[in-house]
């Protein structure tokens, strides 16, 4: 990358060209890695698990290396000629030119400030736009038909009347420079199988050789005539987005039961392959996934989404594009790999249409219980309700789903980016203090009033809304400019082939090419703040049983000597996750604020401002930055995440949860996420099988958009054991019932943690 | 009329068809050696000078009216799951009365009514004890009067004539049975028992519960003496030995 923009070949170039060229440079350069049995091919960086950097997004100082090296968790091993490349040649070109010294050159002073303090997160100041899925167009057209199309739109330029012509066609060309870089991709694939056919002992593997090189002979440059042609061409198509910039999320192949199953069929008809070979590439493709980890990650980044995994997320079940039950052989046959596959990625969830099957759910759960938190479930018909809500095609919206860990989409069609996390917790806190920040010790927001002067809930409410008001027009403002310079700076011509309508448009899926364009602002803590304002209410404006200024007091001492009020607070306010109204009507204040003040608010490419409620481990960062909360919690502690209640603030069961849940509107969401925990041994036989898919099924009827169930294990057990208060809603089935776990006997206890012992995995 | 409830649980699903809300009504008349809810004994609510389950009290009074609308929030996971409501304890027929007025209200608004028993009752009691409920789940523990008298503290002839009425009625049971090692997994009893209940051409079909130490820290938290100490929970082979001879009569076997 740093080699071709200091060449000769890039002067003078514009942007997209620049880009393309630099994406074909890397593709006609970069290592190529095939591994011995390998049947699916194509590594992002020279093998598995390692990865490149993005210089030209991100350029990492040497002590952010160190740090990537030597964190505890989701560290990446950096060899010291590497740090030796940054110091002399990377670092030295790419510091101050990069998209995120950019970006941060030209965001105003009180942004930097609210970002500093924890209010916000953002998520395209080191990573690129993406966080798309792939339609079904590859499966229909190779690169050759996709080329035509593009030439198509460069001869139909209107040089008259488009005042933009010179862009789109430079964005068009750009298109074509890197399918060309793909196809080179492909080619050196082919030179370097040849040279491993040559030198192959076993017939086996030189029959499966001669397969692989037939295949990435015909495609990508031809549609794939073949499940094994499909696959590989995904493949290609996936390290070229990947390559090209670091898009959040990957990239990902979306409805994937629906683009093979004609692949499937054909094959067993013409018995061109068997099931067992179509499993074992099925398999084989699998391992590709879990081979990438998400590039490395730093600064507030790495701790809103500290994970290796990079949010491939494959979807099964839901509806067809006419409107019909979409579950077929292949899915059936995908939960199967899933199951033994049982590696962290790809993801995998199943959306669950009332018109899907009630044996296809019953076949998913029982994956979920074998333990590694996968599939998660999604109710379809709310994704399709959210996305016409948004105001797309219901055709485009029923060939959508859910992408990265819980997002609305519309695959194939849409740009949907996640801008950040936003910490409604934090706005409390600051609205508490007048706006002030005493952790970075700075005046963030408006001045609402002392809060030791409201006379009412309400004043306080309002301060609130205020704050919020205050801090999502920042927020907005920020995106705004960063979305700017991705269009400017950084398009990505290779993903806005795959994406309709950015060749008919002839503009970049970063400038708004796409034929829907969607902006999410993710909202955090919202079992947090509802406690919390619940507590307030309850204790400080209706019982006053403390007033506002010791109640401040407390919260600054961190609950100091005030374990008895703190208890008190836990065990005696109305809380998120019990059906309690008092609770969730206050909940509901919540999102209607937040809603209000994010949803359709224009973007810079035109589309439109969203939310959804989902954390990823960004509830962790936002809780290190708040000190104690009213509900209870103390400072620094996490918040709760996604839409689930606040840990342990749940006592009456998993019904009570789901209601209290359905009551968020789903549909004007773009995704909220819900966390459940049980043992396994809940769902040992059919009967927890089939009251667990009837839970789901009641609370889909409800709206609610995703449900997942995670396993709770040994070690779980243990902790809860050791600190009660933050397990209170840990259930456990017990001996032909369920129970809290924090209430049994230590015995009991210590006997289900050796039960769950042994039925782990 | 109010009852002493001593807890709801949400989400049962083990206590009658789909997912079901279970009252915990307190009190019972029997002391089962085995009993798994030794707190939910004495009659009436109980302040306690420890902590037990995170409170020191045992029960609280309450309303029909306020138990309908503690188990109506639940209405759409019954109505999605074929479920309903459980009434268990302690013996819920030892607060026959405010059953009676319970199960009337809530039988007003369809909700499906199960009744976990021990059958334990007056028949004149137990016969509108059970004009609203849709399904009994009938603990049968052993068939000899004398031992059922040692091991429960009360004879069986009320409650085997109360299972004849149900039976009578057309009611749908279906027959728990506690299997107690050395107490009433021996081969006689379980004879006696199948013999017994091959009788009724409704009852096709048995729980048979395995016995669990699960209450003993119960006992040793409330000081009570647990009459079940050094008896060991039956292994699988014990379990599917009698599950065997269950089945040799023809009926159909669930364990747990």
């Amino acid at each position: 990358m740093t080699e071709f923009y200091q060449s000769q070949e890039a002067k003078g170039l514009s942007v997209p060209m620049l880009r393309a060229k630099a994406f074909h440079y890397l593709m006609s350069n970069k290592t190529i890695y095939i591994g011995d049995d390998e049947l699916i091919i194509g590594e992002r960086g020279p093998a598995p698990q390692q990865t490149p950097t993005y210089p030209e997004v991100c350029i990492h100082s040497l002590d952010d290396l160190k740090k990537i090296d030597e964190r505890p968790k989701v560290s990446f091993k950096v060899s010291k000629e590497t740090k030796r490349v940054f110091k002399e040649k990377l670092i030295p070109y790419w510091d101050g030119r990069s998209q995120r010294d950019r970006i941060f050159s030209v965001l105003p002073q009180e942004w930097k400030d609210a970002y500093a303090a924890g209010v916000f997160t953002e998520f395209l100041e080191q990573r690129a736009p993406g966080h798309t899925v792939l339609g079904d167009v590859i499966y229909h057209e190779g690169f050759k038909d996709i080329r035509c199309r593009i030439q198509k739109e460069i001869d139909a330029i209107d040089y008259f009347k488009d005042r933009k012509a010179m862009d789109r066609l430079e964005e068009l060309k750009a298109m074509l420079v890197s399918l060309d870089a793909v196809s080179v991709f492909a080619k050196r694939h082919v030179h370097k199988l040849k040279q491993y056919r040559e030198q192959e002992p076993n017939e086996q593997r030189r029959q499966e050789l001669d397969k692989m090189i037939r295949v990435s002979e015909h495609i990508p440059e031809n549609k794939p005539s073949d499940f094994w042609e499909a696959l590989q061409y995904y493949w290609y198509v996936h390290q070229g987005v990947i390559t090209e910039l670091n898009p959040w999320d990957s990239f990902n192949p979306g409805r994937l039961d629906q683009h093979l199953n004609p692949f499937y069929q054909k094959a067993l008809q013409s018995q061109t392959y068997s099931a067992e070979e179509m499993r074992e590439l099925l398999q084989a493709f699998w391992v590709k996934f879990n081979n990438h980890p998400s590039p490395p990650k730093t600064g507030v980044t790495a701790q809103e989404s500290n994970t290796f995994t990079d949010f491939a997320l494959i979807n099964l079940g839901g509806l067809k594009a006419d409107g019909s039950d979409a579950v077929n052989e292949m899915s059936y046959l995908l939960l199967d790999v899933i199951e033994e596959m049982r590696i962290l990625q790809p993801s995998s969830m199943v959306q669950l249409s009332k018109k899907n099957p009630d044996r296809f759910i019953k076949r998913a759960l029982k994956v979920v219980k074998t333990g590694f938190g996968q599939p998660s479930i999604f109710n379809t018909d709310a994704i399709i309700q959210e996305l016409l809500n948004q105001g797309k095609d219901i055709v485009d919206a029923r060939n959508g789903g859910a992408s990265g860990c819980v997002e609305t989409g519309a695959f194939g069609t849409e740009a949907y980016i996640l801008t950040g996390y936003f910490n409604l917790a934090k706005v409390l806190e600051l609205s508490l203090n007048n706006g002030y920040d005493f952790r970075t010790e700075k005046q963030l927001g408006p001045k609402t009033g002392d809060a030791k002067n409201f006379n009412s809930f309400d004043e306080l409410l309002r301060a609130w809304k205020t704050q919020m008001d205050y801090f999502i027009n920042l927020k907005i403002k920020g995106n705004n400019i960063i979305e700017n310079m991705w269009a400017k700076y950084m398009p990505a011509p290779f993903l806005s082939v795959f994406i309709a309508d950015c060749i008919a448009n002839g503009m970049d899926y970063n400038a708004g090419g796409a034929r829907y364009n969607t902006s999410y602002i993710q909202g955090v803590g919202l079992g947090s703040i509802t406690d919390s304002l619940s507590a307030l209410k309850q204790h400080v404006f209706e019982d006053q049983k403390l007033n506002m200024i010791d109640f401040l007091a407390l919260l600054k001492s961190d609950f100091e000597e005030a374990e008895e009020f703190r208890t008190y607070l836990l065990n005696n306010t109305p809380k998120y996750g019990n059906d309690d109204d008092r609770a969730d009507d206050i909940m509901r204040e919540v999102f209607e604020t937040f809603y209000q003040a994010v949803n359709g608010r224009p973007t810079a490419k035109g589309g439109h401002f969203r939310i959804n409620l989902l954390p990823t481990t960004s509830h962790v960062y936002f809780g290190s930055v708040i000190g104690a909360l009213p509900d209870g919690r103390k400072a620094g502690k996490p918040l709760s995440e996604g839409i689930s209640p606040f840990q342990g603030a749940d006592r009456k069961g998993p019904t009570a949860v789901i209601k209290s849940a359905a009551k968020i509107d789903h549909l004007r969401t773009g995704g909220t996420l819900l966390n459940q925990k049980f043992t396994p041994a809940l769902l040992a036989d059919e009967v927890g099988i089939e009251q667990v898919k009837n839970l789901i099924r009641t609370y889909f009827k409800m709206d609610g958009h995703h449900i997942q169930f995670n396993v709770v294990t040994a070690e779980t057990l243990r902790k809860a054991k050791k600190e009660p208060e933050a397990h209170r809603d840990l259930i456990v089935r017990v001996a032909g019932y369920s129970d809290y776990f924090i209430e049994l006997t230590d015995e009991l206890q210590d006997e289900i943690i050796r039960r769950t012992e042994h039925s782990e995995f | 009329m109010n009852a002493i409830v001593f807890d709801i649980k949400h989400f049962a699903i083990h206590d009658g068809p789909g997912i079901r809300s279970s009252i915990f009504l307190k009190g019972c008349p029997l002391s089962c050696w085995w009993c798994h809810n030794p707190e939910s004994r004495a009659k009436g609510a109980q302040k306690l000078d420890f902590d037990f389950k995170g409170s020191r009290s045992l029960g609280w009074e309450t309303s029909a009216e306020e138990l309908l609308e503690a188990v109506e929030k639940d209405r759409m996971f019954y109505e999605e799951s074929g479920g309903g409501v459980t009434f268990t304890g302690g013996e819920p027929l030892l607060q026959a009365g405010f059953l009676i007025e319970a199960t009337r209200l809530f039988k007003a608004v369809d909700l499906h009514l199960t009744l976990d028993t021990t059958g334990y009752a007056s028949s004149k009691v137990f016969q509108k004890a059970v004009q609203w409920i849709d399904l009994v789940l009938f603990d049968l523990k052993m068939m000899d009067e004398q031992k059922h008298f040692k091991y429960t503290g009360v004879s069986n002839k009320p409650i085997l004539e109360n299972l004849e009425y149900l039976v009578s009625q057309n009611k749908e049971v279906h027959i728990r049975f506690p299997m107690i090692p050395g107490i009433n997994d021996d081969q006689e009893n379980l004879t006696n028992m199948c013999e017994y209940l091959l009788k009724f051409q409704t009852i096709q079909r048995i729980h048979l519960l395995p016995y669990h130490k699960i209450a003993a820290g119960k006992y040793h938290q409330l000081g009570f003496e647990n009459k079940m100490d050094g008896i060991d929970e039956p292994n699988d082979a014990k379990v599917q030995k009698v599950k065997t001879i269950i089945e040799s009569y023809g009926f159909q076997v669930v364990i747990g």
